[in-house]
């Protein structure tokens, strides 16, 4: 069965097409990379996906349940999390409180009883502590958790974002871009990072263009051309294609 | 009919001054991306300096040209001191420093002038001329005619000068600007004091009219964002539409409801707008990118 | 508990203050002012503050709560507690329909609605005189009792007030180390990552919001009821900018800078009274020196100063 299905979609920016006709499957369990040239459309593919943008033309099944046009928590609700490539950390909070954040679906405290501070409310915060201690400590960030998110560098502020999508416990997790502006090492430990959440049975969608980490983690790979599907194989095949070579060489 | 007519007519004064603070209100939004909540004390200092100078014994056209240039400075000395030291201000922050600036300002002129109520003579004798049964004041005329000359000359100056559209520059991009050699903080201040002097011509139209004192800045400075905002944030003629819209609305609006909820119907209206089309009649839309 | 530690310290000075003193102006008349004060700042500070969603228009709710007992105590007789409840149901109605689709908006469009907001029913109190009494406003509120006992004195007054206020500032900082307090902060911080974690951004906003309307009505029931008067006056524009500027003049997002930020502006007029006409002027220009110099507010910088001077003091040991 396919995790994600998506058909005939189409975003429609003014006059531009940023995505037109797209449709793909996505099996469960894998690693399954998007690359394409800078504005090909892979952003606002998630952008679509997550109905922070709605579609033009076309639908989004999750597990076999249609999803187009639900609200982007409703979404999250039912197990798809993403990070940014503009990052959206909540700056305003320390680390661990950001991945807090993330256990929201997790926990059910509404603020009436959060005011009242409830019996309840404290058994509740001290389990949400722990789940987040255990995310932050799966990307390897235990030591920064009570850090303000505002001063932490830039490289490990995307991977709080990934403890934090993580925190919410997802079946799908959209990852745009986590190896920009990384150095080498930090790049290794991201690649280890995706396998381990991948293992950890979270089917992983990402989009990057480091082509050498793609090509090492991904069992299969879509490439996006000016919004349209060029082509979608496994990475073998894909670095083989022709089409895509001539994509990436006329850039 | 003859009611509705008159009802225009007022509603085109008043409009034609909502429309200079709007327009002003937008100069500044553009070039700093700030809505400045000082721009009716702008009006108020206009009005106010000339009626002083007037009592001084200086000339009624000099008293006016010296208010506007007075005024102009208030609005480079509220540049200078108050927008530039807060530089990566969030939009909460300049929102109340421009609060707290309007309420300096207002505080001075109390200081300085008083709590009295004072007015301007008219421009040229008041004799009312008479259309069908509605009356309009050569005062009205004034308004409206003052208006569109300053907003033609705004138009002008925007489309046609390079400093205008530097200062346009500086909207669309700051940093592109400086690349291409724009001296960005130069137009900051220029932004500021232009609409500064717009304020203070909406100002000296309209005491012959309604009055001044300290206070009535407050008022006519809200409506000039209310007329910003219907005719969409940031977009100059949008403005000046949004000013002649609210003041006709409000005042038919008054005249036929009740004249003591005139201000609650410009800002019903407001709500209604900001509600269904928050861009305004002549905004765009736009999407965050993430 | 070393959570509360700063709050217990803080209710014990406030609860000794007039045993100590029972008979000073400063504590048993300003100090009435200063907790309704900062009851308000409080409550403002929930949606400002935590949920970064500015809001112009604070006292429109104040006002609402005071011109309820008010009118539904002496126009329709009713219990002064029966129409605090009502008056605080009534808030809650019309803050819950208006919550949608103001805080749908953001920046200055929101900061215009809330404005407006306040402004229409500032108009209101003036205008439908049948109702308020128009300008004048209403006198002759009848006396407020608690279990039994008239609260018709100032120090009676002193410990109702001081409690609410004290059931505010707990409430506040509760909500603060709470999920729903973070997910206040997540909407503040990136509205889209919030949703993406699954918040319902618009719900909790929304939520938000009415539970601060409704803070600021019970408080104006209350001052109603301790001023034994209403008028349109003090639910006006200035009040709501006012209540902004104890909020950021403390620190936006830090419930005793709120506190600290209400009782300096209520304590301001009382020192200014000497200036007379400065103080509008002294009034402005604290609000922008703060916001230019100190954006983080008055008890935020103080808090992070003195921290950092505690771990170089810490360093150099
Ligand atoms: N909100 C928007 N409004 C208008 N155009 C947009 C918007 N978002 C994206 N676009 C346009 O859609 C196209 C695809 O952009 P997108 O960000 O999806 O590219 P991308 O593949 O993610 O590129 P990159 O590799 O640089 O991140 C671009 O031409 C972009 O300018
Ligand atoms: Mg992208």
């Amino acid at each position: 069965m396919s995790l994600l299905k998506v058909k005939n979609l189409e975003k429609q920016f003014g006059g531009l097409k940023a995505i037109s006709d797209l449709s793909f499957s996505v099996p469960e369990n894998i690693i399954f990379s998007i690359i394409g040239p800078n504005g090909a459309g892979k952003t606002t593919l998630f952008n679509l996906l997550t109905n922070i943008y709605k579609p033009s033309a076309g639908s989004i099944f999750f597990k076999d349940k249609e999803i187009t046009g639900l609200p982007p928590f409703k979404i999250a609700r039912l197990g798809i999390s993403r990070t940014f490539q503009n990052l959206q950390v909540f700056l305003n909070m320390s680390a661990i409180e950001n991945v807090m954040v993330g256990c929201h679906l997790r926990s059910r405290t509404g603020l009436l009883a959060s005011a009242l501070r409830l019996p309840s409310v404290i058994q509740e915060e001290k389990e949400v502590r722990r789940m987040a201690e255990e995310a932050l400590h799966f990307c390897g960030l235990s030591e920064y958790k009570d850090r303000p998110a505002a001063g932490l560098p830039y490289g490990l502020l995307k991977k709080l974002e990934v403890a934090r999508s993580l925190a919410s416990k997802p079946k799908l997790l959209l990852m745009d871009e986590p190896a920009a502006g990384l150095n080498d090492t930090e790049t290794q430990e991201l690649c280890q990072l995706i396998k381990r959440i991948c293992e950890s049975g979270i089917t992983v969608l990402l989009v990057e263009h480091n082509m050498s980490l793609v090509m090492e983690i991904s069992q299969r790979v879509l490439v996006l051309n000016y919004g349209r599907l060029l082509a979608e194989g496994p990475p073998e095949q894909i670095q083989k294609n022709p089409d895509v070579i001539a994509a990436y060489l006329g850039e | 009919m003859d009611q509705l007519l008159q009802f225009l007519i007022s509603g085109l004064t008043v409009g034609s001054i909502y429309a200079l603070v709007a327009l002003g209100f937008s100069i500044i939004y553009n070039a700093s991306d700030v809505v400045n909540f000082a721009q009716g004390e702008f009006v108020m200092i206009g009005a106010m300096s000339a009626i002083f100078l007037m009592k001084a014994g200086l000339s009624y056209p000099f008293a006016a040209l010296l208010a506007i240039a007075i005024t102009a400075g208030v609005g480079l000395a509220l540049e200078k001191f108050a927008i530039e030291p807060a530089k990566n201000a969030t939009v909460v922050s300049t929102i109340i420093i421009t609060i707290g600036a309007s309420i300096f300002l207002r505080g001075a002129a109390l200081l300085i002038w008083g709590k009295e109520i004072y007015g301007l003579p008219p421009f040229t004798s008041n004799n009312p001329i008479k259309i069908g049964n509605a009356t309009i004041l050569p005062q009205n005329l004034w308004v409206m005619m003052g208006t569109a000359v300053t907003v033609l000359a705004v138009k002008y100056f925007f489309d046609r000068t390079r400093m205008g559209k530097a200062i346009l520059a500086c909207s669309y991009n700051k940093k592109a600007a400086y690349l291409v050699g724009i001296d960005v903080k130069k137009m900051l201040l220029v932004a500021y004091g232009l609409s500064a002097a717009l304020g203070s011509a909406a100002g000296l139209l309209v005491t012959p009219i309604t009055f001044m004192s300290y206070g009535a800045g407050v008022m006519l400075g809200l409506k000039g964002f209310c007329a910003a905002i219907l005719g969409g944030m940031g977009n100059s003629m949008g403005a000046v539409l949004g000013g002649i819209l609210l003041g006709i609305v409000e005042t038919v609006g008054a005249g036929f409801i009740s004249s003591g909820y005139k201000d609650a119907i410009a800002f019903f209206v407001i709500l209604l707008v900001l509600f269904v089309k928050p861009s305004g009649i002549l905004g765009k839309g736009e999407t965050e990118r993430v | 508990m070393k959570r509360l530690a700063g709050f217990a310290i803080f209710a014990a000075v406030c609860l000794l203050l007039p045993v100590i003193f029972p008979d000073n102006y400063y504590v048993t008349v300003v100090g009435l002012t200063i907790f309704l004060n900062i009851t308000l700042a409080v409550s403002l500070n929930l949606l400002m503050g935590y949920a970064g969603q500015i809001s112009l228009g604070h006292a429109a709710f104040f006002g609402l709560g005071a011109y309820s007992s008010a009118i539904l105590t002496i126009k329709y007789g009713l219990n002064p507690w029966l129409a605090m409840i009502l008056g605080a149901v009534l808030v809650i109605c019309l803050s819950y329909v208006l919550s949608r689709p103001i805080l749908r908006l953001k920046g200055h469009y929101l900061a215009m609605a809330t404005l407006g907001l306040g402004i229409i029913v500032h108009i209101f109190f003036v205008q439908a005189d049948e109702l308020t009494g128009g300008p004048d406003g209403i006198t002759g509120l009848p006396t407020l009792s608690l279990f039994g006992v008239a609260i018709d004195s100032d120090i009676k007054w002193y410990f109702v007030l001081c409690s609410y206020m004290l059931l505010s500032v707990l409430f506040s900082l509760n909500i603060a180390d709470s999920r729903a307090g973070r997910a206040l902060s997540a909407v503040h911080g990136s509205e889209i990552a919030a949703q993406m974690m699954g918040i319902d951004t618009a719900k909790v906003k929304s939520h938000i919001f009415v539970f601060s309307a409704l803070m600021a009505a019970l408080a104006g029931s209350l001052f109603a009821h301790q001023q034994d008067f209403v008028s349109p006056e003090s639910f006006s524009f200035f009040f709501s900018i006012e209540l902004v500027t104890m909020v950021v003049l403390g620190g936006l997002g830090s419930t005793f800078g709120a506190v600290l930020g209400a009782f300096i502006l209520s304590i301001l007029p009382e020192v200014l009274i000497v200036f007379e006409d400065f103080e509008v002027l002294v009034f402005g220009l604290i609000l922008m020196v703060i916001m230019i110099f100190l954006p983080e507010g008055l008890f935020v910088s103080l808090k992070n100063r003195a921290a950092m001077m505690l771990s170089k003091r810490g360093i150099g040991s």
